[in-house]
């Protein structure tokens, strides 16, 4: 199968992750939605790993992993105390510094 | 290569014999003596994990300080030292297997970046401003960042004197990311430490100790917004990948300018591909100018800034500032001259809409650390305009105006701190009325710094503007100067407005009080006045250093 069609997927979950992250107001799911762009980016770093025939891809790939991995204990550490202070996780609510 | 002989890379292993292969890897070289400032923070980081786990929590405050400050302290001994064994200049090189470019704008970014980071630790510190609850002296941040904001747990968290002292390690984290950030020589470690960096200044913007909903708000907002730009940054960085077939800063380089000969049959298709080239590095530039605070991406700035501790605030806008434009530097002058012509027109428009953005918008703000925060859109607006030169002038004026800008936005921020009432800091500008009558040192201190960032002659950001705006229009953007002085002339009407109404205002009755701190604030402010001072007066030998310093090895 022609690699470039995993490209084409990647660039369409990417799409869909950063439409997730300006459409949806629930702080849980845009964060979700920006764990799917990190997925995207994963899967066309291994497409283009594939096809240039060097492990760097694949190597970055892990790296992407960690860092999602922390930036998800961060994250959920901040909205969780958000809502348990607010209960609502709702990103429209957070509006106390509009003018 | 034939789409067989590809595949074989990953079936090859069952059918060799096992000792080819071992032959063939060749343990990496990392040069640790030059990357010791990176080195001794992350250490002592760890270290500060392990105080909070197994030193009794009365005297973790005291550690954790020493700690911080011994480690900033060492690491920018070690930089300078790095700097006088010539590894700024002559030495200059790629350490780390390519990972990571020790030359004159990584030290000195890396120096101002520690020099900042110390004074901002000054203000985290500080013990003396609250009133102290219950006995206890307390600091700016939360009894217990878990606690829900006026619950029964906070009150016996504050009853018990709990204090945060997690904010220390989680700086000195943040900073280590701030060293590679700049001195990043592959696109990994571009993305590595811009996470590391980014994600310990999240939970620092969480835990203020007044204002608490405000402060988890600004973090939720920096951190969403901040994780979107990061990944808009690592999209980008596949795609360069895909386009050049490695993420090394010169590899990439020589196919940006065409200076590969041999093309490998298997990349025929992506690296004559501009598509790749130019939407990776479109997404690349988006994900740092948001760290940078540019117009486009700025929204999270004003908030983020307003909600955070303003200890935190300062920290966040003098280092990640400096940190971000070296890094953007670095993507420019390295990785992409071969693109100059494209991405020029892009950064003309980005720089002239932050200016003059930042500018306006800043006219209308009530709150003064808000009005902070536009001031500091607009002046990422005049620092673009340095980045767009593209000449060694463009380079040394950035890294001078960074090192300027910096020492007066903690020296500023440090000062807003002390300007408190009944509930904390009093922000509000009607609150700073007549604030000359009543503490006429402050306002005066105060005052410097607001010249410094209007650019008026005699302080530092005089001299930093004029060495942007002069390498700009000599490397061929005088429009931009134009507009650049344009919204200086903007900025300096509200900042002229702030003066007259601390000065020339009668003081309400009601108004806020200035609290004496403790001599580590006072260090923080004084080093502010100090270089804004110095770098008015005598840049001359600061501008040397820069221009010495404004070389990026490839």
């Amino acid at each position: 199968m022609n690699p470039v069609n995993y490209l084409y997927l990647a660039a369409l979950l990417f799409t869909i992750g950063a439409a997730g992250v300006l459409i949806r107001r629930n702080a849980i799911v845009v964060f979700m939605c920006v764990e799917l762009m990190l997925n995207a980016c994963n899967l066309a770093f291994v497409t283009f790993s594939r096809m240039h025939g060097n492990l760097d891809g694949q190597i970055i790939a892990f790296f992407t992993m960690v860092v999602a991995a922390a930036e998800v204990v961060v994250g959920l550490a901040i909205i969780v105390s958000v809502f348990r202070s607010r209960h609502s996780a709702s990103v429209d609510d957070a509006s106390l510094m509009k003018l | 290569m034939s789409a067989t002989a590809v595949h074989s890379l990953w079936t090859m292993a069952g059918g060799v014999t096992s000792a080819a292969p071992a032959e063939k890897f060749k343990a990496p070289v990392i040069e640790y003596a030059q990357l010791t400032p990176v080195l001794i923070v992350i250490g002592v980081a760890v270290v500060g994990v392990l105080v909070e786990a197994f030193v009794p929590r009365r005297a973790r405050y005291y550690t954790q300080v020493f700690l911080t400050v011994v480690a900033l302290a060492a690491a920018f001994a070690a930089v300078i030292g790095l700097a006088a064994g010539g590894y700024g200049t002559t030495k200059a090189h790629i350490a780390a297997m390519g990972a990571i470019a020790i030359d004159g704008p990584t030290l000195f970014l890396q120096g101002t970046i520690l020099l900042t980071s110390l004074v901002a630790v000054f203000t985290f510190a500080e013990r003396r401003l609250d009133p102290a609850a219950h006995g206890n002296h307390v600091d700016s941040f939360a009894a217990q960042a878990a606690s829900v904001p006026g619950s029964d747990s906070e009150k016996a968290a504050v009853r018990a004197g709990f204090t945060t002292t997690e904010v220390f390690p989680l700086v000195l984290f943040s900073v280590a990311g701030m060293l590679v950030f700049p001195a990043a020589n592959d696109l990994l470690t571009l993305f590595v430490a811009l996470e590391v960096f980014s994600l310990p200044l999240y939970l620092l913007c969480a835990v203020a100790r007044r204002k608490r909903l405000m402060s988890q708000e600004a973090a939720v907002k920096y951190f969403l917004l901040g994780a979107f730009s990061s990944a808009f940054l690592l999209f980008g960085i596949a795609l360069l990948y895909g386009y050049a077939g490695s993420v090394s800063y010169a590899t990439i380089a020589n196919v940006v300018d065409g200076s590969v000969t041999r093309i490998d049959p298997a990349l025929a298709d992506t690296m004559g591909n501009d598509a790749l080239l130019l939407i990776g590095g479109a997404m690349i530039l988006t994900g740092l100018l948001f760290k940078v605070g540019a117009v486009p991406f700025h929204m999270w700035t004003p908030d983020v800034y307003q909600g955070a501790p303003t200890p935190v605030t300062g920290f966040m806008a003098a280092a990640t500032k400096v940190a971000a434009f070296g890094a953007l530097l670095r993507l420019l002058y390295v990785v992409l001259p071969g693109l100059a012509w494209d991405w020029r027109p892009v950064m003309w428009a980005v720089a002239i809409v932050t200016m003059l953005g930042g500018a306006i918008v800043a006219i209308t703000q009530t709150d003064i650390k808000r009005l902070l925060a536009y001031s500091s859109i607009a002046h990422a607006g005049f620092i673009l305009a340095g980045v767009i030169a593209t000449t060694p002038d463009g380079i040394s004026s950035v890294l001078f105006y960074l090192g300027a800008y910096s020492f007066v936005t903690v020296g500023a921020f440090a000062v807003v701190t002390l300007v408190r009432d009944a509930g904390g800091e009093a922000t509000h500008l009607s609150k700073w009325a007549g604030l000359g009558r009543r503490s006429p040192l402050v306002a005066a201190v105060f005052a410097v710094f607001l010249l410094a960032f209007a650019g008026i002659p005699l302080t530092s950001g005089f001299s930093g503007k004029f060495a942007v705006f002069k390498a700009a229009a000599d490397g061929g953007a005088g429009g931009l100067v134009v507009v650049g002085v344009i919204s200086s002339a903007i900025a300096a009407f509200f900042y002229i407005r702030v003066i007259v109404l601390m000065f020339f205002s009668e003081p309400k009755a009601d108004g806020p009080t200035v609290a004496v701190p403790s001599p580590l604030t006072m260090t923080t402010i004084g080093v502010g006045v100090a270089v804004t001072l110095v770098l008015g007066l005598a840049p001359q030998y600061f501008l040397d250093l820069a221009s010495q310093a404004g070389v990026f090895v490839r």
